[in-house]
C-alpha cells in the first residue's frame, strides 16, 4: 500500500509539470502582453521606451526559459510571486475568492447528496417503473440546463414573483450568515441541480449492480428486513462509486464555475480566472491553473486512495 | 386461409429495408423516452436544415418599432432589443447548435478514439507516454482550456469548435483506450499480426471497428455536452459572435439586462438549450441500453 501511494504521489509530479508547461507557453502564444493591455489607450502607449521599461521590471525581457525557471524555482518554494496587475501577492489574491468558491461548492455538494441519494436509491428499486422514469427525465434533464440559465430563472422569478433581488455583494459567512446564504443559496441550487443529476444516476447504476450481487440473495434469503438489507449491505456497498463521482464533480467546481460566477456577480475563482486571461496577467493565471490542476490531481489520488481502503479486494490484490 | 397472409408478410421482413424499419420500430417498442429523444433530435436537424424557409422573418431584420415587444400573434415569442423576432433567431440559432455539436462531438470522439485504441494496442511506453499527456489535458478544467484556446484563436465559429474539441480528446481517449486493453488480448489482433498485416491496418481496421458501441455512446454524449459549452462560451462572448444566431449569446447582453421587462427573451432561447440537450442524452441512454446489454444497468 506505502509503495502503491509513493508510485502515485511521484506520478503527480510529470503531470503538474507538464499542466505548467502547457499553460506557461499557452499565455505566452496569446496575442498581446500585459504590458499593452495596461497602457492601450493611455498616450504613454506610443513610447516604446515606456513599454520595455515596464516589460523590464515585470521580468517580460528576459528570455522565456529563463522566466520559466524563475517560476518554476518560486512555486517548487510555495512562492506563488505578485500578480502582474495588482502587483499584491498572488495568495491574498486567491484567498478571498477560493474561500467563495469554496463555500459554494461545499453548498453544491450538500444539497446535490440530499437529492441524489434517495432518489438514486429508490429508482433502482423501483426499476422501470413511472418512479424509475421520473427520476431518470429529472436527472437527465438536470444534465440538459444550463447551470447559467437556470440561475437566469431564478433571478427572473424572484424578482417578478417576490419583488426581490439576492445581495450583490458578498458578505464573508462569518461577518453575516443570513445575508451569506441568501446570495449564495441561488447560485448554490443552480449548480447543485445538475451536479445532482449526475450523482443521481450514478447512485441508481450502483445501486442496481449491487442489489443483483449474492450476497444481497443472501440476506434476503436469511430472511433480514428489507431496510436492513438496503442500509447495511446494498447502500454501504454502492456509496463507493457515488462518492468517487461526487469528488470529482467537487474538483470541477472549485475552478469550473466561470459561467454561473458571472450571472451571479460572484467574485469567485472562475471570475478571477477570467479576467486575469483578458488582462495577460501572466502569474496569477499560471498560478491559478495549477492550483485548479492541483486539486483536479489531488482529488483524483485521495479518490483511488478511498477505493483501495475502503474496498479490501481492491487493496490486497 | 388464415395461414396465407401471415406468411406473405413475414417475407418482406428478410429483405434489408424492412428488417432495418423493423428494427427502428422494435427500437420504439422497447424504449419510448429514447424514441421520443432521437424524435427531438431529428426535427431539431431539420429545423437547423430548414432554418431560412420555416422561420417568419430574417434573423438579422431589425425593427425599431417593436423592439422588446412581448409575444403575440406576429412575434410569437417576442422581440429583442433590436426588435428581432426571437423566434426565427432560436430557429437559426439551431443551425450553430447542431453544426457545433456534431462537428466537436465527430471530431472529438474520433481523434479520442484513434488516439485511445493506439495507445492500447502499441502499449509499454508509448502507452505511458500518451497516457501522461492525456492526464495533463484532462487535469485542465474543460471550460479554462477552450477559454485558453478561444484567447489564443480569437471567436467565430471555427475556432469555438476547435476550443471545444481539444479537451474533449483526452475524455474520449480514456474510454476507448479502456475498451481497446480488452480488444487487444483476443485472438483476431494476434491472427491478422500473424499475417503479417502493419499497424496501422490492425488499429482501423480490425481494432476500431470493435470499439464501436463506446464510440457511438460517447458520440451522442458529447453532442449534449458540446451544444452546452458553445452556449457557455458565447454567453461569455467568447464563442459565436453578433450578429449570428446562437442560444447562448441571446442570453447575453440585453437578456440579462432587460430581463425583468422581456422575460422572453432570457427563457426562450435556454428553453431551446435545454429541450435540444434533453433529446440528445434521452436518445443517446436508450442507444447506450440497447447496443450495450453489459452497461444495461447505468
Amino acid at each position: 500500500m506505502a509503495k502503491y501511494i509513493v508510485k502515485r504521489l511521484l506520478l503527480m509530479i510529470p503531470t503538474l509539470l507538464g499542466v505548467a508547461v502547457l499553460i506557461f507557453f499557452l499565455m505566452r502564444v496569446v496575442p498581446g502582453d500585459i504590458v499593452e493591455m495596461r497602457f492601450a489607450g493611455e498616450s504613454a502607449f506610443a513610447q516604446k521606451e515606456n513599454l520595455d521599461k515596464e516589460r523590464a521590471r515585470l521580468g517580460l525581457d528576459q528570455p522565456l526559459w529563463k522566466q520559466f525557471v524563475t517560476w518554476m524555482w518560486g512555486i517548487v518554494q510555495l512562492d506563488f510571486g505578485t500578480s502582474m496587475w495588482t502587483g499584491s501577492p498572488i495568495f491574498e489574491e486567491i484567498k478571498l475568492r477560493a474561500a467563495l468558491s469554496f463555500q459554494l461548492a461545499v453548498m453544491a455538494t450538500v444539497i446535490a447528496v440530499v437529492l441524489a441519494i434517495p432518489l438514486g436509491v429508490v429508482a433502482a428499486l423501483k426499476q422501470d417503473t413511472w418512479v424509475d422514469y421520473g427520476v431518470r427525465i429529472f436527472s437527465i434533464a438536470g444534465l440538459a440546463t444550463p447551470s447559467f440559465w437556470l440561475g437566469i430563472v431564478f433571478i427572473l422569478m424572484l424578482l417578478i414573483v417576490f419583488k426581490w433581488l439576492p445581495p450583490m455583494v458578498y458578505t464573508p459567512f462569518w461577518v453575516n450568515p443570513w445575508q451569506n446564504m441568501l446570495q449564495l443559496i441561488w447560485p448554490a441550487l443552480a449548480v447543485g441541480y445538475r451536479y445532482s443529476a449526475v450523482a443521481t444516476r450514478m447512485t441508481r447504476s450502483a445501486m442496481l449492480e449491487v442489489l443483483r450481487e449474492d450476497y444481497i440473495r443472501t440476506a434476503r434469503a436469511k430472511g433480514l428486513w428489507q431496510k436492513l438489507i438496503l442500509s447495511r449491505h446494498a447502500l454501504k456497498n454502492a456509496m463507493l462509486p457515488v462518492l468517487a463521482v461526487v469528488a470529482l464533480e467537487f474538483a470541477f467546481l472549485m475552478g469550473g464555475l466561470v459561467v454561473t460566477e458571472q450571472v451571479f456577480n460572484l467574485n469567485g475563482l472562475g471570475m478571477l480566472f477570467v479576467e486575469s486571461v483578458a488582462r495577460r496577467d501572466y502569474t496569477l493565471t499560471q498560478a491559478l491553473v495549477m492550483l485548479v490542476a492541483f486539486v483536479f490531481i489531488f482529488v483524483n489520488f485521495t479518490v483511488d486512495l478511498m477505493y483501495a481502503w475502503l474496498d479490501p479486494r481492491i487493496r490486497f490484490r | 386461409m388464415a395461414i396465407r397472409p401471415a406468411t406473405v408478410a413475414e417475407v418482406p421482413d428478410v429483405s434489408g429495408r424492412r428488417s432495418w424499419l423493423a428494427q427502428v420500430r422494435d427500437f420504439c417498442r422497447e424504449r419510448p423516452l429514447g424514441a421520443i429523444g432521437a424524435a427531438v433530435v431529428v426535427v431539431n436537424i431539420l429545423v437547423a436544415l430548414s432554418a431560412n424557409v420555416v422561420a417568419p422573418y430574417d434573423p438579422l431584420a431589425t425593427d425599431y418599432g417593436a423592439m422588446l415587444a412581448p409575444p403575440s400573434a406576429g412575434h410569437w415569442l417576442g422581440t429583442d432589443a433590436f426588435g428581432r423576432d426571437v423566434l426565427t433567431r432560436i430557429l437559426y440559432g439551431s443551425r450553430t447548435a447542431m453544426l457545433v455539436g456534431f462537428a466537436c462531438a465527430f471530431f472529438g470522439a474520433t481523434l479520442g478514439a484513434v488516439i485511445g485504441v493506439a495507445s492500447a494496442y502499441f502499449a509499454g511506453k508509448v502507452d505511458l507516454i500518451v497516457q501522461r499527456f492525456m492526464d495533463i489535458f484532462l487535469a485542465f478544467p474543460l471550460i479554462i482550456l477552450a477559454l485558453a484556446v478561444v484567447s489564443i484563436l480569437g471567436t467565430g465559429i471555427q475556432n469555438v469548435i476547435m476550443a471545444i474539441t481539444i479537451p474533449m480528446i483526452p475524455r474520449a481517449a480514456l474510454v476507448a483506450r479502456s475498451s481497446a486493453l480488452a480488444i487487444r488480448e483476443l485472438p483476431y489482433v494476434d491472427a491478422a499480426r500473424a499475417a503479417g498485416f502493419r499497424h496501422r491496418r490492425i488499429i482501423l481496421r480490425h481494432m476500431l471497428p470493435n470499439v464501436m458501441a463506446p464510440y457511438l455512446i460517447m458520440l451522442t454524449a458529447y453532442l449534449g455536452q458540446a451544444i452546452l459549452l458553445e452556449a457557455s462560451l458565447s454567453f461569455l462572448g467568447l464563442g459565436v459572435s453578433e450578429p449570428t444566431a446562437a442560444w447562448g449569446l441571446m442570453l447575453r447582453g440585453a437578456a440579462v439586462q432587460f430581463a425583468e421587462a422581456a422575460p422572453w427573451m432570457a427563457i426562450f432561447p435556454g428553453l431551446a438549450i435545454s429541450l435540444a440537450v434533453f433529446a440528445f442524452n434521452l436518445f443517446g441512454d436508450s442507444l447506450r441500453d440497447a447496443l450495450d446489454p453489459r452497461l444495461k444497468t447505468q
